[in-house]
């Protein structure tokens, strides 16, 4: 029971979110309900039972790339009403094509004979067998199980895009300023005793 | 009670609400960008689901990889949009025909 008033909450909030992100004519607060938006969507999986995942979703995306947003959107210069022009003119063409879509996809949904237990499975564990029960592994072990075993290529390469995404958002946005006073490692670790040091013998009460 | 018909429902119309705001926003490049991370995270809720409603964690891991391709895509195409900028000196997305003189 509790349950369902909870999918309710959460699924309308996604749903209210998402529309807000799309609609609201300033950025930021598009990117603020996109925040709502993932926070919901946690939820949502949370309900369903992915705990790694919703823990996932509000780090990463609420915690870095919705930041992300934010900055950028901050940052930018823009006239965003100019930009906000020409909504209304494409709002028809968009209305129908979202409604074919979601009829489309619900039908899908629909017209699909589920097996006599409809009902999500609640834990899983690991690959093919389906892990109901008391002694059950939780939802982040069961997923380590198999991450760092039978998939543990697709984790490397996940690694690898993120590393590529991390140099590549990097060699982007990087600028060689001019005039700017920077420390020259090279140099300082190349000077010798002989330049570095002057001795002078100094008479007294006069000076150099 | 809820089973997996909700969950796919709710993950059918972020996407649909996600595909809408490309076509209504498509002169702001930022709020183009949200709807993509919008549409992944339908696809995503629909991983998960199908993942929990079989008993198999592939979609999860798949789910994974969305997360981790979806996070790499921000950060490169907001990199981009910050040089264009720097270039430009505004994102007008109409104006980006550089390449076609």
């Amino acid at each position: 029971m509790i349950a369902t008033i909870a999918f309710y909450i959460f699924a309308c909030a996604a749903i209210a979110s998402g529309f807000m992100v799309v609609a609201s004519k300033n950025p930021v607060h598009s990117v603020l309900f996109l925040i709502s938006a993932f926070v919901a969507a946690a939820g949502l999986f949370v309900l369903m039972g992915a705990e790694y995942l919703a823990m996932l979703l509000v780090v990463v995306y609420v915690g870095a790339v919705a930041v992300l947003f934010l900055f950028v959107v901050m940052m930018l210069d823009v006239d965003f009403v100019e930009l906000k022009q020409g909504f209304l003119q494409y709002l028809p063409i968009a209305a129908t094509i979202a409604a074919i879509v979601v009829i489309e996809l619900v039908f899908v949904v629909a017209v699909w004979v589920f097996p006599e237990n409809a009902e999500l499975a609640q834990p899983v564990s690991t690959v093919g067998q389906i892990g109901a029960g008391e002694n059950a592994p939780s939802n982040i072990e069961a997923l380590g199980l198999v991450l760092y075993t039978d998939y543990v290529h697709f984790f490397q390469i996940a690694g690898i895009i993120l590393l590529v995404a991390m140099i590549g958002a990097i060699v982007l946005t990087f600028r060689e300023r001019e005039g700017i006073k920077k420390q020259n490692v090279a140099d300082q670790t190349a000077r010798t005793r002989e330049e570095g040091v002057e001795i002078t013998s100094v008479k007294t009460g006069q000076g150099i | 009670m809820i089973g997996l018909g909700h969950y796919l429902t709710v993950a059918a119309i972020l996407f649909a609400i996600g595909m809408a705001g490309i076509f209504l926003n498509r002169k702001n490049i930022i709020v183009i960008l949200m709807s993509i991370e919008l549409m992944l995270l339908a696809v995503n809720i629909n991983l998960v689901a199908f993942s929990q409603f079989w008993g198999d964690l592939t979609g999860q891991v798949f789910a994974f990889m969305v997360l981790t391709v979806a996070a790499a895509e921000a950060a490169v195409g907001l990199a981009i949009l910050v040089s264009y900028f720097r270039n430009r000196g505004d994102i007008a997305v109409e104006d980006a025909n550089l390449m076609k003189n």
